[in-house]
């Protein structure tokens, strides 16, 4: 639609498209009311030159708290991969061990999920597809024990990154959470003075509810950074503005397909002009 | 609790209108920017929601309201009503060809919870006294045959695989076969997990569709899935003609407004809902209980 004033219609066109993208209600009232201002600010009177306004303070708001690196200083690092059922953690732990490899580093793999069906064995399937090798303990086992397990692997093997896997869980179980935070503890024990990341998956097509994953997330894992998968599909992810703006955590990497290479750094600008197409 | 909140919201828009007999459209109004928040919040489609919205205005404005209710109550009621009413008004079943083997295929966006579903379904008609057969037809996930080997192990299940070099539709084709031969009368297909865009698998969906004329076609779809649910579920629609849906990870803490979308845009039925990881955590869809979760009762 063609706009001549900068008017109500066009401010409501573009909640609609903040809200499609699941922004969410308040978020996209938030940055809607802050475009009004900037408009005021600007004096803009050009109604084309709104969405520009519009997509820079998307874009600042993520730029706030951008940073694609991952903190892997030290030999060992560890990589923790948390997140709800489903959501890409071990296709994405399968796409940032090869990354890493690419770049020099030698990699081992924790079959941390000893619980879902077949679990450890697609995760296995992962590392074969990179020369990773991959420490697991039987389905049904400890979690934290094939964690132990791992680091003292890590440490041994003179390892640069040690990445794991967790199962799946939503996080309003309490037991579930509680079996994370062993899991965490022993990390935190066994890990003084390595570099650490903890990264909370979140697939794109979540709507809301991702604000509420986040948060439990990050209290009992101290996440670090947010992988978004699903990329690739129509939706656009926008609940990510949310959640890196109420809890101050980057987006660190996207998740474009199913494949190896399928995972790129995330960039603020390209995810927002993304949001409008 | 956000129940509450809408509630509480709702009645103080109505607050200065106590003792009024009729609702008018500034009062209606007024109490439909509260309940379109609340459907929004809840990820229903932006659209839908302006449409069901503009339904219940309309049926509102100029609606007596009830004597033991208060106005805000009384919207609420409305509100209630038509969601539920939207939602399908009678809980459905798997619908069973009367020449066994009936044929359930599984379809959906990745990760749903296809693989895991096809357990629990197994598992459920099983204690209904049928001998299901469940199918690996997902040729690409890394491990998915051996997920659906140690699933069909966990519900006492057969699980008719042919590794993963066979087209799909072939290995569903033959499955049916080897039903008939083992005397097996349901069918469960679980299929790879696809984007409604990938035109290519959604093609090779097609093709097993049509190679087996599946008597129920399930869209297998995540609770927690935001504004682009009525995409996925056109698309899926419009490829295979579902007959129904299943909404997984219900047991989390997600609104689920998603269920409000799908129906909207395809008019088929929630058959069930995925309540758990436990492969007897499925459920038959209430949708009353999902209305009132929608406005977060
Ligand atoms: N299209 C697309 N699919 C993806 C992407 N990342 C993961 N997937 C798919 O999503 C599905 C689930 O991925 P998993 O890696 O098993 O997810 P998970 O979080 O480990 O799942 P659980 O361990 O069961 O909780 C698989 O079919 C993956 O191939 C992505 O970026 N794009
Ligand atoms: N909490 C909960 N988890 C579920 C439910 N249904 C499935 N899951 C979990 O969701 C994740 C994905 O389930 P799958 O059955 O592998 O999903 P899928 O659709 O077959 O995935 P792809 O084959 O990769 O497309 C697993 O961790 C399941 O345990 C449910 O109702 N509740
Ligand atoms: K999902
Ligand atoms: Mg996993
Ligand atoms: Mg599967």
């Amino acid at each position: 639609k063609s706009y001549t004033k900068i008017d109500e219609d066009l401010f409501e066109e573009l909640e609609e498209i903040l809200i499609t993208a699941d922004l969410g209600v308040n978020t996209t009232m938030e940055i809607i009311d802050q475009l009004r201002d900037r408009v005021r600010e600007n004096k803009t009177t050009d109604p084309m030159e709104v969405k520009g306004l519009l997509k820079e303070l998307l874009t600042e708001a993520l730029e706030e708290v951008a940073d694609p690196n991952l903190n892997l200083e030290t030999t060992p690092s560890v990589i923790m991969v948390v997140g709800v059922n489903g959501v890409g953690k071990t296709t994405s732990i399968g796409k940032i061990a090869h990354k890493l490899k690419g770049e020099g580093k030698k990699v081992l793999l924790a079959a941390g999920d000893t619980f879902r069906a077949g679990a450890i064995d697609q995760l296995k399937i992962w590392g074969e597809r990179s020369g990773i090798d991959v420490i697991s303990h039987q389905e049904g086992s400890d979690p934290a024990a094939v964690v132990y397990d791992a680091i003292q692997a890590a440490k041994s093997r003179k390892v640069d990154v040690l990445i794991c896997d967790t199962a799946g869980r939503l996080h309003n179980k309490k037991n579930l959470m509680n079996e994370l935070g062993k899991v965490f503890k022993i990390v935190n024990r066994e890990c003084d003075g390595l570099s650490r990341e903890s990264l909370l998956v979140l697939d794109a097509t979540t709507g809301q509810n991702a604000i509420q994953q986040a948060k439990i997330f990050k209290e009992v894992t101290n996440i670090s950074g947010l992988v978004l998968t699903k990329l690739d599909g129509t939706a656009k992810g926008g609940i990510v503005i949310s959640v890196s703006k109420e809890l101050k955590v980057p987006v660190k990497l996207i998740g474009v397909g199913e494949k190896l290479e399928d995972l790129q750094s995330f960039e603020p600008k390209t995810f927002v002009e993304a949001l409008f197409d | 609790m956000i129940f509450e909140g809408l509630a509480e919201k709702l009645q103080n828009t109505f607050s200065k209108l106590k003792g009024k007999g009729k609702l008018d459209e500034k009062d209606v109004n007024a109490a439909m920017r509260e309940v379109k928040m609340a459907l929004l919040e809840a990820d229903v489609n932006f659209k839908v929601v302006k449409d069901f919205i503009s339904r219940v205005k309309e049926r509102a404005v100029g609606d007596e309201v009830l004597e033991s209710l208060t106005p805000g109550q009384h919207v609420i009621k409305i509100v209630k009503d038509e969601l539920t009413h939207l939602m399908g008004e009678t809980q459905s079943k798997i619908n069973f060809s009367n020449k066994p083997p009936t044929v359930i295929m599984m379809a959906g966006l990745q990760g749903a919870g296809k693989t895991t579903t096809c357990g629990k379904l197994a598992k459920l008609l099983k204690k209904e006294g049928k001998r299901p057969l469940l199918v690996a037809g997902d040729i690409y996930r890394p491990a998915a045959i051996n997920q659906l080997e140690v699933v069909g192990k966990q519900v006492e299940v057969p699980v008719f695989s042919m590794g993963d070099k066979e087209k799909p539709v072939n290995i569903a084709k033959e499955s049916i076969l080897h039903a008939e031969k083992h005397g097996n009368d349901v069918v469960i297909i679980d299929t790879a997990g696809r984007l409604h865009i990938d035109a290519n698998l959604m093609d090779e969906l097609k093709e097993i569709d049509q190679g087996v004329n599946p008597h129920e076609k399930l869209l297998v779809l995540d609770s927690m899935t935001g504004q682009d649910a009525v995409n996925v579920a056109k698309e899926f629609n419009e490829t295979i003609e579902i007959n129904g849906v299943i909404l997984t990870k219900l047991d989390g803490d997600t609104r689920g407004g998603a269920a409000l979308s799908i129906r909207a845009v395809t008019d088929k039925p929630i058959k069930f809902v995925g309540m758990g990881e436990k492969l007897d955590e499925l459920e038959a869809f209430h949708p009353d209980r999902m209305a009132s979760r929608i406005l977060g009762m």
